[in-house]
């Protein structure tokens, strides 16, 4: 091990690292906001609008998020009116918004699985009671469905959350530098693949870290009803 | 449009060889499992605390940092380790290989996991009423506990086994000429992209149903004898 090696270039994984995080920060607000309305909607017994959800959470569930991101960024490329488009707008040149649009679209049919996941599990008699006291369907959604479902899919949440980080590493397959594309600069510039990506994997690890014990705090503060009663 | 301009039969090829990564990896994974699941359980200090530090690189770094480190790492040490015992030309990893143990290092942690919970949900009264026929500990593992534990492993499994089949497209990253290689290497030669990737999107697909279906099966057949709520 080189130690030299890593402290000589440990400003690139940093600015790697800024990049992962607007990546996956990015793509996990925007798909969150889209998967709420499409679990909504998985989650009726009406076809014609759980079909569409159910095909698309299918295709992205099922397909490996390397090829999504492919299919986006040389796929979309090959089209004439996105050609034409990137004439007048230089953003759609850059792979940034490609591999940001790849991630979305991926993150958001997990989400919607984990939280349709969720609110299939509401127990009847919540619904009931709650329809019973007069509330609206939108209300009953809005005061009893969700609150409780969004806690009941927090731990599954998580574990996406940290799928999500380690699927940003592909980023750096379409030029982008973040963390692993930071380690592929130097692995060949250097030619050392250990100090190159156990760098890397260190910063991942500490990312990692930092996620779990957020969500800890999260289910701290959001379970705090399911906590095993003190007893003296 | 079937054949791809061509291009269809070499995409095919590709298939082939995924869901030969694929199935290698697996064995490799599950192998990697039942290992760690038994170290976790066994109460012995070192191979717990080895099998939970195993678990927790895994969950930590990203399968594509790992992969590029044991292929890439694993060149500049089997270089330097060949001339000690006396081999002196430049060794090439072969890329099928370092893929395969990557993939199956990668989910055989998962796979601990699964194997670590279906084991506790075996009753000890069948382990225990094994020991009282006189079998020895090997024989009460492959004839009472690994058939038993399959029917709780089988849900955690067919999600590893879906995910495990996703990762392999990432072995066209190392040079293996898997489908996702083949349809770059056509979509290259073509300048039209986007009917490869997606035939390869559409192949990828398919497996995951046919593995839905199998797994379903599966199911069925380890439950039967449970009472169907």
């Amino acid at each position: 091990m080189d130690f030299s090696i890593i402290t000589e270039n440990i400003s690139e994984y940093i600015d790697g690292t800024w990049l992962t995080i607007q990546l996956v920060g990015m793509s996990l607000l925007i798909g969150l906001v889209l998967s709420v309305p499409f679990a909504v909607m998985r989650s009726t017994n009406r076809i014609f609008i759980s079909g569409p959800v159910w095909l698309f959470t299918y295709c992205f569930r099922g397909t490996p998020l390397l090829v999504q991101m492919f299919l986006f960024y040389y796929g979309l490329g090959q089209l004439e009116f996105i050609k034409e488009l990137s004439q007048s707008w230089t953003f759609l040149q850059n792979a940034y918004w490609y591999a940001l649009f790849a991630f979305t679209l991926n993150t958001a049919a997990y989400t919607t699985e984990i939280i349709r996941g969720a609110i299939v599990a509401t127990p009847y008699g919540e619904i009931e009671a709650a329809r019973a006291c007069g509330m609206s369907r939108s209300l009953v959604l809005r005061r009893v469905v969700l609150p409780s479902a969004f806690r009941r899919a927090l731990p599954a949440y998580s574990n996406e959350v940290i799928f999500m980080l380690h699927g940003s590493a592909l980023a750096s397959l379409i030029t982008l530098v973040d963390i692993t594309g930071a380690a592929r600069i130097i692995n060949s510039r250097y030619y050392s693949p250990y100090e190159a990506f156990l760098t890397a994997a260190a910063f991942y690890m500490a990312l990692t870290f930092l996620i779990v014990w957020g969500f800890r705090q999260l289910e701290k503060c959001w379970h705090a009803h399911l906590k095993p009663r003190e007893t003296n | 449009m079937l054949d791809l301009q061509g291009y269809g039969p070499s995409i095919l090829d590709g298939a082939r060889l995924t869901v030969a990564v694929a199935l290698v990896s697996l064995a490799i994974a599950m192998l990697l499992g039942l290992i760690t699941a038994l170290a976790k359980l066994s109460g012995m200090r070192a191979a717990v605390i080895a099998a939970t530090v195993y678990t927790t690189i895994i969950r930590g770094v990203p399968d594509l940092v790992l992969m590029l480190l044991i292929f890439f790492g694993g060149q500049v040490l089997v270089n330097d380790l060949a001339p000690m015992v006396g081999y002196d030309e430049y060794v090439d990893i072969n890329p099928f290989i370092a893929g395969c143990l990557t993939i199956g290092f990668i989910f055989g942690a998962y796979m601990g996991e699964t194997f670590r919970g279906a084991i506790l949900a075996v009753p000890v009264g069948l382990l225990e009423a094994g020991a009282a026929y006189g079998m020895s500990r090997g024989q009460v593992l492959i004839r009472i506990l690994i058939p038993q534990m399959m029917r709780h492993a089988l849900p955690g499994f067919g999600n590893n086994w879906l995910v495990l089949m996703k990762t392999t497209a990432l072995v066209s990253v190392i040079g293996l000429e898997d489908m996702v290689r083949k349809a770059g290497l056509a979509a290259g030669a073509t300048r039209e992209p986007f009917p490869f990737y997606f035939a390869v999107g559409i192949l990828f697909l398919a497996f995951t149903t046919l593995s839905v279906l199998a797994l379903r099966w599966a199911e069925k057949h380890y439950s039967a004898g449970v009472r169907q709520v």
